[in-house]
């Protein structure tokens, strides 16, 4: 039988603007070929700039921004779309072809009601009768487990939370009752418990449907609950293609190995957890003059020592850090460095004490002005806090480039000149230049592909190493807090559900946010979702 | 840079450069004195005149050329006093916030509720007609609008996690607002100026004609229109010359200002939304 969607030696260009440079054509996608069988469901998978989702777009035959299909086939049922006109490929999109986009968010048309948006395609090509297609949409938020099926579609895409919203669009997607859907990244901008929920809707209405479907992803071990076939990418190029199986327990490629391996490294916890360089003390917190978001937050660092705070968006964990840093001064309780109360705001702090609690942040791009080189970025602090100028300055400046592994010939260049990971590393650096004791990290690795991240992790934890230097991590991704935490707080809606070393945050008996959430971190592992679900369901039943 | 540049770019630069030119040389260039009266009124061109002479028999090019050195020199001066206290102020309004943004900010919309040439004119019409009053009134009107641009463009930056890693470290107002968000903020304000030089321009030649700007025998633009006008009533062109170098600066200016823009704008790594 020939295959749904038939994708032979397709390449994709585009043609870059360098400043100051005559424009060039780069390739994109290279000499990429697969087959997707009716009902099945293939995994696309590959670090950012792989272009995973220029091929997925490519089923659509599209291309985003200046983009170009310049060679290859792709067929849909034998016919070649890139040959169709705009009037054929316009009867394909929507109707037999559809989109899930990552940030439903900005998919949907936050004016018009979100019934009316989900049946348009359907209606528009002349598939189904409206009212045929507001009953499909109720069946389909019956299967995506959305709430009373029935009003959904009555309601404005405010008035839904990020989840529902992105089932929303899946149903959207699935109501003109299409032979091929294309997924890219459709959980990547959820919390863990949100996507499994939308995980198990997806595969559900796909099972349901006997829709195919093209899952585009960073995260391995998402794909590998939901896929029957996986392909493996890597700047443009397919690095492995295979069964789900097989490329999950038996890889062949040295990049997909690492890609199942990522993370899996676990530093031992510090036995001696008393005694702390910072203490958080019953501390209250909010913005403004109404919603508290922190209520009577207590928890302490060892010297040296790494304590991940873990939790969803909304937890309260970023906020907890700017309390730490004085941006935010807490409404009651306190926060100790090494025994002193620091005072609540950062204008009473004194220029030491400012200097003994460094922060990384998530976005590095953001993190470093784009128009000060490394020099002045790392410099600065030098010069702030220890006047070092001139010889001794660029020599330490050197010093710390080669601490975070990249040397001094990047000594001049500007942030827009180097790699995400390299940005991350330079802001490591200028946290390192004001020698603190605590550096606070807001999810330095979370904007990362996996194995740049696994990369920082590795230099964050040696630097700990060498210069007994504390960390406060932030992070909502429990294989991070596994592989570097010496002690654990978790936080859910404000509050510190459960604190103390790993070895027990991570031990049962568990609270039941605290079992929620490491129930919900896809596993490396074939079948791992349907195992959650039937677990759930049994334990439902038995209450 | 300049190899990539547009033709539109290059007359406009060309213009610049022209009237700069002229203006920096008018001594030396002008075929007679700038008040120097050298025949009958209201001569038509002829060889010797090449613009012909004005309605007191002054040579038209010269005045004209000396001319440009005025009103150059006014509009650039006006400009960048405009952009000193409208940057400097704006900054501190986005960086501050609180009361000292809304202080600042209602006085702004306080001035600009005025119509700039009523104001302007009712200022003038009472203080002394010094040249450096005509300049700070200038400056003061035109910073109004400096000030809500530069608050605009840096409450954008000033929300940027490497100006909140500088407050963090414990760094002075005076550093964020030179270091960190003057030179992200530069390429928007650098056009920002070029805009508002043409506005002095025509602003001071409005001024002039109304009769309160450069006032005679001084030659300025403005004030040749005005002392020609009438001559149009009967078919004598002399006050379109000045009038045309006006429209002409103007464009050139605006030329070159719309190059900056557009390449400040499509630069990688410029304010990072490339």
């Amino acid at each position: 039988m020939a295959s749904l969607l038939s994708v032979r030696d397709l390449k994709i260009e585009a043609t870059a603007y360098p400043p100051g440079e005559p424009p060039k054509d780069i390739t994109i996608v290279d000499g990429i070929s697969f087959d997707v069988e009716k009902g099945k469901v293939l995994g696309l998978i590959g670090e950012s700039g792989a272009g995973k989702s220029t091929i997925g777009l490519s089923a659509l035959a599209y291309g985003r921004g200046g983009v170009r299909i310049t060679g290859g086939e792709v067929r849909l049922n034998g016919e070649d779309l890139l040959k169709k006109g705009p009037r054929g490929i316009r009867q394909v999109r929507g109707a037999k072809v559809c989109y899930v986009a990552q940030s439903a968010a900005a998919a949907f048309n936050p004016a018009h009601k979100l019934g009316r948006q989900i049946v348009e395609s359907a209606v528009s090509h002349g598939i189904m009768s409206k009212r045929e297609a507001e009953d499909r949409a109720r069946y389909l938020f019956k299967v995506l487990g959305l709430p009373d099926p029935d009003r959904f579609g009555q309601r404005y895409p405010h008035q839904v939370s990020g989840g529902q919203l992105q089932r929303a669009m899946t149903a959207m997607a699935l109501c003109s009752n299409p032979e091929l859907i294309v997924f890219d990244e459709p959980t990547t901008a959820l919390d863990v418990t949100t996507q499994i929920d939308v995980l198990a809707a997806i595969k559900a209405a796909i099972e349901e449907t006997g829709t195919a479907a093209l899952y585009i992803t960073h995260d391995l071990a998402v794909v590998a609950q939901i896929s029957d076939h996986i392909m493996v990418l890597r700047h443009g190029k397919m690095v492995e293609y295979g069964p789900v199986e097989q490329i999950i327990e038996a890889p062949e490629e040295e990049y997909t190995r690492a890609l199942v391996n990522v993370r899996r490294e676990r530093k031992e916890e510090a036995r001696d957890q008393e005694g702390a360089v910072l203490k958080i003390e019953n501390v209250d917190a909010g913005y403004g003059e109404g919603a508290q978001v922190l209520f009577d937050v207590s928890m302490h660092l060892p010297r040296g020592q790494t304590l991940a705070v873990v939790g969803e968006s909304g937890s309260g964990k970023s906020t907890t850090a700017r309390v730490v840093t004085g941006l935010l001064p807490a409404k009651a309780g306190r926060v100790l460095f090494k025994g002193e109360a620091l005072p609540a705001a950062l204008k009473d702090r004194s220029r030491d004490q400012l200097r003994q609690i460094q922060m990384i942040y998530q976005i590095a791009d953001t993190a470093m002005n784009p128009r000060h080189t490394v020099r002045e970025i790392i410099g600065r602090p030098l010069t702030f806090y220890f006047g070092l100028r001139g010889r001794k300055k660029t020599d330490r400046i050197k010093q710390l480039l080669e601490q975070i592994e990249m040397g001094a010939g990047f000594i001049d260049r500007y942030p827009a000149e180097l790699s995400g990971g390299q940005k991350q590393r330079v802001a490591i650096a200028r946290a390192l230049a004001a020698e603190p004791e605590v550096i606070l990290c807001d999810e330095p690795t979370s904007a990362l592909d996996p194995l740049v991240a696994d990369g920082i992790l590795n230099l964050l934890t040696r630097l700990q190493a060498e210069t007994q230097v504390s960390y406060l991590f932030i992070t909502h991704d429990i294989a991070t807090v596994r592989a570097i935490a010496d002690s654990i707080a978790v936080m859910h809606r404000g509050r510190v559900v459960r604190f103390g070393p790993k070895s027990q945050v991570l031990a049962p008996p568990f609270d039941d946010y605290t079992d929620l959430l490491l129930k919900s971190v896809p596993e490396m592992q074939v079948g791992w979702l349907e195992n959650v679900l039937k677990t759930r369901r049994m334990e439902s039943a038995g209450h | 840079m300049f190899k990539t540049m547009p033709v539109s770019a290059m007359i406009g630069l060309f213009g610049v450069c022209f009237y700069v030119f002229l203006a920096v040389f008018a001594p030396l260039i002008a075929p007679y004195g700038e008040t120097e009266v050298v025949g009958g009124v209201w001569l038509t061109p002829t060889a010797q005149f090449w613009l012909g002479t004005d309605n007191l028999g002054r040579d038209l090019l010269s005045r004209l050329i000396y001319g440009a050195r005025t009103t150059l020199f006014i509009a650039a001066v006006s400009t960048v006093v405009a952009f000193i206290i409208g940057i400097l102020l704006g900054f501190l309004a986005a960086v501050m916030r609180g009361w000292v943004d809304q202080v600042l900010s209602r006085l702004n919309d306080l001035l600009m509720s005025i119509p700039t040439l009523i104001f302007a004119l009712v200022v003038l019409s009472v203080l002394p007609s010094e040249l450096y009053i005509l300049i700070l009134v200038m400056a003061v009107l035109e910073a109004t609008r400096v000030y809500r641009v530069s608050r605009a463009v840096a409450a954008d930056i000033a929300v940027m996690d490497y100006v909140e890693a500088a407050k963090l470290r414990g760094e002075g107002w005076g550093w964020i607002i030179s270091r960190e968000i003057l030179p992200n903020a530069a390429s928007p304000l650098l056009a920002e100026f070029g805009l508002r030089f043409a506005f002095a321009v025509l602003f001071l030649s409005a001024l002039s004609f109304l009769g309160l700007g450069i006032q005679p025998p001084a030659a300025d633009w403005g004030g040749m229109v005005k002392d020609n006008k009438d001559g149009i009533v009967f078919g004598i062109g002399a006050a379109l010359f000045p009038g045309a170098a006006i429209a002409t600066l103007a464009i050139s200016v605006n030329l070159v200002v719309d190059w900056l823009l557009n390449r400040t704008s499509s630069l990688k790594g410029g304010r990072g939304d490339g």
